[in-house]
């Protein structure tokens, strides 16, 4: 690569913006304690409005011998992923304040986080893959944990850590595999070697490795069984942000290294992907309905929607990879949204956590009752709420690529899931209220209000430039 | 057989029998300094194939600093690693099945590398320049092609270290800590008291 430093810089300023505003954010709050939180928390998220600006603005190529990538896919994911951080940073450094464990670290983590993110889908190489995967990882366990004296958050903390790190054990196997077989650590190199025949089935045999350590990080089944734990028992305004902004990169890394360093293994790819696919939204659609804890329920929910995702991906189009691109940018909101709600929501300073909670919501709070009947129908994927439109493109994906079957199962999965969350409406609005609830905090129900509002109407006129914006995004995956 | 040959088995043949060692010892002690044992063979090996500097490593980074850890904390650490391993048994066959599969496919992988050469079709040399040292080849590329990588395992490093501040750090009110300030401050008249006491009765507090 012939790139000059200085060039690399530029192509890298979001990310080198966002590290250089870290480490100063962290200097400035180790001076000034925990009276600085929330000082550090504006500042965090000036910084990640900065980079959005940046990534928006940023030109395309490659840099340091190819391990950083920027093109319209990444510039496209990065200003997503860093638009929807700063509602994190709000959500948490208020919630912390109420809970009185104010510690500066929070925004500093999620920053840390928004980084490893950041990396992650401009990884032109397995070995900025697997840092990007770590650095947005580590920060994830420490926030999963971050309220020490809470034995279920250190619970989730501790799982969510030790099956991390088996999952990164599998897929740092396959990496070497690949690298191995293939000779080289480069996407566009291990593309080649395939593509001349040289590298014969040992490298798939690294490929299914490597792609089972990447569905741990999205929590696709069947390597999805961490989810549950880890979204019941870490705080509410921390799973809002491991549910959202994560799961986007992750998807981006997955879509990127399937399509630009296996592009040519697509025959072989697809039948994994369409498994889990499968098994993802099955699992999703029936784990969810034993479940009384909501928490537990949005878990679940993620891994079927997760499952959408991936019947985008397994499509192995220009469309698929668009459909994935919408919907996870529409899924991300859903979910923010959804898990705003339950951090405004509790009763006696307990937070509503379990169905039975949420009895007769609609009287006593009957505008957070409105709003999450709307991210109900959302997610269950109802016109014209965004999940349906989300829904739409992957089907029609599904559909172009002659994928019957799978389209088929997006129904099936959304019809059982449609039943959990029709339980919720019901439960709001036609069950007697136990008692009283406390007053919502103000910045968890604005969230909660704006994401209720963009699923319906502001998706709409929102749609028009969300659609052609991912249609270039992802032509720039490769892909026919 | 020639001497190098002799050296490569018998390293080779330690390491991994420290490394089944390592699993299947019952005191975590000894586990730990098979651990060790393990290392520094595969150190041996290091150096036996021109990698000098990443034998240092080795010796350095996880005999002197990792292992020597993992000792103090099972050595300090009051875990009942006999109740830990009740479930061994019952985990046995399962563990068997998947630990089989494993072994099969990585001997099917083992032999298309040894049928196609794998890498060595379309590999660089690692180490263009013979006669560069080790550490200056490694240290020309870490820097220059990889410095993107460095920094950011730099980062990974400095989430690691707020995650340990974050989860172990409490303020304990009743806590003396040296304060060099009071120290310096200190006079004789502050720090001693001068009590008469008269003979033969001694001093009551």
């Amino acid at each position: 690569m012939t790139m000059n430093f200085q060039d690399a810089l530029v192509l890298a300023r979001p990310e080198v913006f966002l590290a250089g505003a870290t480490l100063f954010l962290l200097v400035y709050g180790a001076f000034r304690g925990e009276k600085g939180m929330s000082e550090v928390s504006i500042g965090a998220s000036l910084a990640l409005f900065t980079a959005a600006a940046f990534a928006a603005i940023g030109p395309d190529g490659a840099a340091f011998s190819g391990g950083f990538i920027a093109n319209s896919a990444t510039r496209f994911a990065k200003v997503a992923v860093y638009l929807i951080s700063p509602v994190a940073i709000l959500l948490g450094d208020r919630w912390l304040g109420r809970v009185d464990n104010k510690r500066f670290e929070f925004p500093i983590l999620i920053l840390l986080a928004a980084i490893g993110m950041g990396m992650m889908v401009s990884a032109g190489d397995l070995i900025s893959l697997y840092i990007g995967i770590e650095l947005q990882s580590l920060a994830l366990y420490v926030l999963a944990a971050f309220r020490r004296d809470d034995a279920k958050a250190s619970e989730a903390g501790l799982k969510y850590f030790v099956l991390g790190a088996l999952s990164s054990g599998l897929l740092l196997y396959g990496a070497s595999l690949i690298y191995g077989f293939a000779g080289s650590t480069h996407f566009d190199v291990i593309a080649q070697s395939i593509q001349h025949g040289t590298t014969g089935t040992g490298v798939l045999f690294g490929l299914v490795f490597l792609m089972c350590g990447l569905a741990f990080k999205v929590s696709a089944a069947p390597f999805h069984m961490w989810t549950p734990d880890v979204y019941e028992g870490a705080p509410t305004p921390i799973v809002a942000f491991f549910a959202a902004a994560p799961k986007l990169a992750a998807m981006v890394l997955f879509a990127r290294v399937l399509s630009e360093a296996f592009g040519s293994a697509i025959d072989q790819w697809r039948q994994i992907i369409v498994i889990t696919a499968f098994l993802s939204v099955a699992i999703g659609a029936f784990g969810g309905l034993a479940q009384s804890n909501i928490k537990r329920l949005l878990g679940y929910s993620s891994i079927a929607n997760i499952g959408y995702a991936l019947i985008g991906l397994s499509a192995g189009t220009a469309e698929g990879m668009q459909a994935v691109l919408v919907f996870m940018v529409l899924y991300m909101i859903d979910v923010t949204g959804f898990f705003a709600c339950l951090g405004a929501l509790s009763r006696d300073g307990k937070s509503m956590e379990s169905l039975s909670d949420f009895a007769g919501l609609a009287r006593l709070r009957p505008g957070l009752a409105l709003v999450l009947t709307a991210l109900s129908f959302s997610v269950m994927g109802l016109p014209p709420f965004s999940g349906f439109w989300a829904k739409l493109f992957v089907f029609k994906a599904a559909i172009a690529s002659g994928q019957w079957i799978l389209a088929a199962v997006v129904l099936l999965g959304s019809v059982v899931a449609a039943f959990y969350y029709l339980r919720l409406i019901k439960t709001m609005w036609f069950d007697p209220a136990p008692g009283q609830t406390d007053t919502p905090p103000v910045e968890a129900k604005g969230v909660a209000f704006a994401a209720a509002l963009f699923c319906f109407p502001l998706v709409l006129p929102a749609m028009a430039w969300l659609e052609p914006m991912a249609r270039t995004a992802a032509v720039s995956f490769g892909l026919k | 057989m020639d001497l190098q040959a002799i050296a490569f088995y018998l390293l080779a043949a330690i390491t991994v029998a420290s490394g089944l060692l390592v699993i299947t010892a019952r005191n975590p002690v000894h586990s730990v300094l098979f651990l060790i044992l393990a290392f520094f063979t595969a150190a041996g090996l290091f150096v036996m194939l021109g990698a000098e500097f990443l034998a240092m490593l080795l010796v350095v980074v996880y005999v002197g600093a990792v292992a020597v850890l993992f000792l103090f904390v099972v050595m300090m650490l009051d875990v009942d690693f006999s109740q830990l391993r009740e479930g061994f048994s019952r985990y046995l066959p399962i563990g068997m099945v998947v630990g089989g599969v494993l072994a099969i496919e990585m001997i099917l992988v083992a032999t298309t590398v040894a049928n196609r050469g794998a890498a060595s079709l379309n590999a660089a040399p690692a180490n263009p320049d013979a006669a560069l040292p080790n550490a200056e080849a490694i240290g020309r590329v870490l820097y220059t092609d990889y410095v993107y990588f460095f920094q950011a395992a730099g980062l990974v490093l400095l989430v690691a270290m707020i995650g340990a501040i974050v989860l172990t750090l409490r303020h304990r009110p009743g806590v003396r800590r040296q304060n060099i300030g009071n120290q310096v401050a200190r006079t004789p008249e502050s720090g001693m008291e001068i009590v008469q006491i008269k003979s033969g009765e001694g001093l009551s507090e």
